[in-house]
């Protein structure tokens, strides 16, 4: 089976955001970038297919140079080769995204694409359906479980309030994994080193003849959310912090 | 111009978030100066078009076929496709369910679009329509606006808009027979089905106390546990601790968990990511310990201490056995 895992690289989630001065992103000098966490599960949905049916794991990543820094990850935690899209995806929408990520990928024919839900920075969670649809395959989201067959697959699907349903497409198709579908692996440092000679294909936006077209939608303005509600805030030495604190639900809220 | 509102059934029952929806494009298309109008696709909804007929919108369509009786992405597709480019709306509306989250971007993709999605509010200035979603798992806000001409497609996260403001009146009722190619629709779905029930009914609670990612490790839960026994409440979590495996999922709140709504809840070391919000803003007196003062939960939160939560829970365990 030849699947391919398409991760994004995102800043950590404990990032300190601030706004860029021209107020349409965030200042992005500083920041610390990890593996999106919701792809984290994707690549580890793939890499147990693969151990099971056999095959291959192609982790197809697109951003700037620094995501090589995640793509060598991926390879450390067991996937074969990677494709890199070096461009600067920035505040790409996700259709542009995924033109890039649909050209990246012609010639590979995988049976199976897997993606994340969403991404932790921009968050559409659009992405992996958009790709499914440019390259003209079924797709199906938020999936808890699969089980591969001879030319189809059998997944289990999340519907909201506790409901599931399982579903059964031909394959190629596209999947786009729910967070926590297994425990999450840890790179062996065996891995590390022989994720240094793997394969990673270089591409970019001209070399794969993708033209930027005009964005159908623009962000205008990034901007701290204004607080709604009147927040009582206990800071400083924790003993004295917690004793405010019960003090105040015990006589004021009254919950306790 | 004009506003559509694509709203979600299953079996003959609303989402509930459909008639927030309904809200928003009714007050959208009244602040363009235009009229809403809206769609329910599925077999056997005359009795929800009807109920829809008694709102104030323009027209209601019911888009009724047999592949439309159990949801598939190709076929909702397809037969929306087709509906939209024959209405020509200006803006589209539906709400950000896993339904819709599944069939969206493809509708949008075949239709030359980006749909913006989870979309928390609006503003409408000089005619034109800005949507504000959240960035970064909610630390940051963000002003969309649209390119080009219509139709702009948008989502919007459940409890943004207000179900019970849908203004009553009349509409007339436009059925359409879509023409849907069965071999178009690649993906066969069973019946959906519902895991055995639940040991822990969090709905039911008066207190909860419930626990994040900044627990590090699953041997520091006991450490929250007790903070939850010297409360006398129940322990939750949110989802990242439950997919670790660290809580049983019985005990996650948000989004794809339960929702609650108890006296008090204690939130310690959650950020506050929307999925998180939205299964528990109902709380009448919310409390969260954090170490990043900009966290988003010290948005919803009455009170908060901001520290490093193994410093704060100790004392906090010490300063609650003290008042008893």
């Amino acid at each position: 089976m030849k699947i391919i895992v398409a991760i994004k690289q995102v800043p950590s989630r404990d990032s300190q955001l601030r706004i860029a001065g021209s107020g349409k992103w965030i200042e992005e000098a500083d920041l610390a970038y990890e593996i999106n966490e919701p792809d984290a599960y994707a690549l580890e949905a793939g890499l147990q297919l693969k151990e099971k049916h056999g095959g291959e794991v192609v982790v197809l990543c697109a951003g700037p140079e620094r995501a090589g820094q995640s793509i060598r990850e991926a390879l450390a935690k067991g996937a074969d080769r990677a494709i890199h899209v070096e461009e600067d995806m920035g505040t790409l929408d996700p259709l542009a995204q995924s033109r890039l990520l649909a050209a990246a990928v012609t010639g590979e024919s995988p049976d199976l694409i897997l993606t994340g839900l969403q991404s932790d920075d921009l968050g559409y969670g659009q992405t992996g359906v958009i790709l499914a649809e440019l390259l003209g395959l079924p797709h199906a989201t938020i999936i808890m479980e699969v089980e591969a067959r001879e030319s189809s697959i059998r997944v289990k699907r999340e519907l909201e309030d506790g409901w599931f349903q399982h579903i059964e497409m031909p394959l190629p198709a596209l999947l786009a994994v729910q967070s926590g579908i297994s425990k999450l692996r840890y790179a062996t440092l065996m891995g590390i080193k022989k994720a240094k000679s793997k394969e990673v294909r270089h591409v970019s936006a001209a070399s794969l003849g993708v033209a930027p077209a005009a964005p159908s939608i623009v962000l205008q303005r990034v901007y701290l959310p204004e607080r709604t509600k009147r927040t009582q805030l206990f800071e400083g030495d924790p003993n004295q912090a917690a004793a405010q604190l019960v003090e105040k639900l015990k006589f004021e809220a009254r919950v306790i | 111009m004009s506003v559509l509102a694509v709203l979600e059934q299953r079996a003959g029952v609303w989402n509930r978030a459909s008639f927030e929806t309904l809200a928003a494009a009714q007050q959208i298309a009244h602040e363009l100066g235009t009229a809403a109008s809206a769609v329910v696709l599925g077999q056997g909804i005359h009795t929800l078009a009807t109920d829809l007929a008694t709102r104030q919108l323009e027209s209601v369509y019911a888009v009724e076929h047999d592949l439309l009786n159990n949801y598939t992405p190709d076929a909702y597709t397809v037969a929306l496709e087709a509906l939209i480019t024959r209405l020509g709306p200006t803006v589209v509306l539906f709400p950000h369910t896993y339904q819709v989250r599944d069939f969206l971007p493809k509708l949008a993709t075949r239709l030359g679009r980006v749909a913006v999605s989870d979309v928390v509010s609006h503003h409408v200035q000089d005619g034109a329509l800005t949507l504000v979603r959240q960035l970064f798992q909610g630390k940051v806000n963000v002003d969309v606006g649209f390119g080009g001409s219509g139709p702009h497609l948008a989502s919007l996260q459940a409890g943004a808009y207000r179900a019970d403001r849908v203004l009553e009146g009349t509409a007339s009722v436009v059925e359409i027979a879509p023409s849907i190619p069965p071999a178009d629709v690649r993906t066969r779905p069973d019946a959906p089905f519902r895991e055995s029930q639940r040991a822990v009914d969090l709905g039911a609670a008066e207190l909860i106390v419930s626990v994040g990612r900044g627990i590090k490790e699953a041997d520091n839960i006991p450490l929250i546990e007790r903070l939850a026994q010297v409360l006398g409440a129940e322990l939750a979590a949110s989802r990242p601790i439950c997919d670790a495996g660290w809580l049983p999922m019985e005990r996650q709140v948000g989004s794809s968990g339960q929702t609650v709504a108890p006296k008090m809840y204690m939130a310690v070391g959650i950020s506050g990511a929307i999925q998180h919000l939205v299964g528990m803003k109902g709380a009448r007196t919310v409390v969260a310990i954090n170490k990043d003062a900009n966290a988003p939960i010290f948005e919803v939160a009455d009170y908060g201490i901001v520290g490093d939560l193994f410093q704060v829970v100790p004392a906090l365990i010490e300063a609650i056995q003290k008042s008893k």
